[in-house]
């Protein structure tokens, strides 16, 4: 293509746009408020991620072992755990330390409680506490050390402890909320491909006089496409850079307000630094996608060319 | 050179517009298409500018077979059939200039070369006065002198017109008959469908009568032949 053509192709793409204003406004308005939905829902997704992560990073596996094993044997345990690919860290908690750990977590409570037991009488067991890469293989690595255990004859560990239940309901919710979100993502974004689609389908209606003298002349089918695949990419690339910078300036708002209002103080919503790129390009490329996606599939529809 | 062989055109509703025409025109020629409305005069020219394929049959345009064409190469023959209508379609709000450069933007034609031929061929069809004017400001001759300016600016080798002078009144029409004269003396080949007995019978050329899907009459130096 010339140059001279590209510019051609870019001017009428412009030219058509501001011809059909209302029809401009409109699907850019429909794009912005798809957009907006979706930029809000991803900014609540990303905070439920952080708030499940933080969850999920204080998720561990408690190994209580059998009172008379000697050392030897728990070495030989924490390195058989250490190895396991799911397996960040294993560290070993011994009695003295697991009623120590006891005592702070009961507090004043736990003095009288405790009081009776000291280095002699100490009824905990030893005890090896494992941490994860991903808490989701964390029911995997749970049942990885039980097997462990059930292939040592001296049956070395007593109880494998992960909080169970707690952690799969857990993972049940933050997975739901993915997936929800993921179905109205998909959603708004064709309704926004919809609406570009039926503008460029009005376009060409206004146009097909003059595209069947292009035709009749002898244009070829990518020069009589080119203007509207130009205006289908404007609108979306247009309107997803007014959405994000919507989006992002009310949430950054928002978390400002995190940090001065004692009401809303409880919230620990992601900063906008760590989310504000990852939104951005989401909305302006799939913005811009739509664009042309809509525009593509109106010319393809109703330009038999 | 056109050549049609044993060409059939049925369209979807059913409607046999062509039932087996065979016909050969050569470089250079001008034919009058005659015969009466809804014979197939219309068919037989949108089959030459690939407006319509044929249902059966084989039919050539300066060697290209346009029923067997790929979707792809059809703007690049169109490039050499210029079309002009009864009802002009020009664009209307695009100037005289406008409209004729138009059909040599489509082909991508450097903007130098546009500016220099789209003058020249104004001149031509006496409107190069007129190039700053809209459609609208024109009258019907000078309408039909502009869609003529701009079906001959790529230099095509065959010009097809479909009742150019039916809107036109007799004056003007004698008018736009001498431009396509000279545009035949030029080298291109003209196929002109018409309903004008005066134009046929005067400037007497090759007619060529078409009567319910089928050639009724080929005379070299013919007339209209139907009462009006």
């Amino acid at each position: 293509m010339r140059f001279s053509t590209l510019i051609r192709h870019i001017r009428e793409g412009l030219k058509s746009i501001l011809r059909n204003g209302w029809m401009t406004f409109a699907s850019m308005s429909s794009m912005f408020i798809s957009l907006f939905l979706l930029g809000v829902f991803l900014i609540v997704a990303l905070n439920i991620n952080s708030l499940a992560a933080d969850f999920e990073s204080q998720v561990q596996i408690r190994v209580y072992l059998q009172t008379d094993i000697d050392q030897e044997k728990k070495n030989e345990l924490q390195n058989k755990i250490g190895r396991m690919t799911e397996v960040s860290k294993v560290t070993f908690v011994s009695k003295e330390e697991g009623l120590e750990l006891l005592r702070d977590n009961l507090g004043e409570d736990g003095d009288d409680l405790l009081d009776g037991y000291d280095k002699e009488s100490n009824p905990l067991p030893d005890s090896f506490t494992v941490e994860v890469f991903d808490p989701q293989t964390i029911e995997a690595a749970a049942a990885q050390i039980n097997e462990i255990n059930k292939s040592d004859d001296m049956k070395p560990i007593t109880k494998v402890k992960y909080g169970q239940g707690t952690i799969e309901t857990l993972f049940k919710i933050t997975n739901a909320v993915r997936n929800i979100g993921l179905i109205i993502v998909i959603g708004l974004g064709l309704t926004a491909m919809f609406l570009i689609s039926n503008m460029i389908k009005m376009t060409i209606i206004a146009r097909r006089r003059e595209i069947g003298i292009m035709k009749l002349v002898g244009a070829t089918n990518a020069f009589i496409r080119w203007p509207f695949f130009i205006e289908g990419a404007i609108i979306g690339i247009v309107s997803s850079v007014i959405t994000t910078a919507v989006v992002l300036f009310s949430y950054s708002e928002l978390v400002r307000l995190t940090k001065v209002d004692l009401g809303l103080m409880l919230l620990k919503l992601v900063p906008v630094e760590d989310c504000g790129m990852q939104v951005g390009v989401l909305l302006i490329g799939l913005g811009t996608l739509l664009g042309i996606w809509g525009s593509t599939i109106s010319v393809r529809k109703y330009l038999k060319v | 050179m056109i050549e049609m062989q044993d060409i059939w055109k049925t369209y979807t509703d059913g409607t046999h517009a062509l039932k087996g025409v065979s016909v050969r025109i050569d470089r250079n020629e001008f034919v009058y298409l005659v015969g009466p409305s809804g014979a197939g005069k219309s068919t037989f020219m949108k089959l030459i500018y690939r407006e319509e394929v044929p249902t059966k049959g084989q039919i050539s345009v300066n060697g290209f077979n346009i029923g067997k064409l790929k979707p792809r190469k059809i703007p690049y023959v169109r490039r050499n059939i210029g079309v002009i209508f009864q009802d002009f379609r020009l664009l209307p709000k695009l100037t005289v200039y406008e409209n004729v450069a138009f059909a040599m933007e489509v082909i991508e034609a450097p903007r130098r070369i546009i500016k220099k031929r789209t003058m020249e061929v104004l001149d031509l069809v006496g409107l190069k006065h007129k190039h700053a004017s809209l459609p609208a400001q024109l009258s019907g001759g000078e309408q039909q002198r502009v869609a003529i300016a701009r079906a001959i600016v790529n230099n095509p080798s065959v010009i097809v017109a479909d009742e150019p002078t039916g809107n036109l009144d007799p004056e003007t029409s004698w008018g736009i008959m001498n431009l396509l004269e000279e545009i035949n003396f030029r080298g291109a080949t003209i196929l002109m469908a018409t309903h004008n007995k005066e134009i046929v019978n005067t400037m007497r050329k090759r007619v060529i009568a078409i009567e319910d899907g089928n050639i009724a009459r080929d005379e070299a130096r013919g007339e209209y032949g139907y009462e009006i």
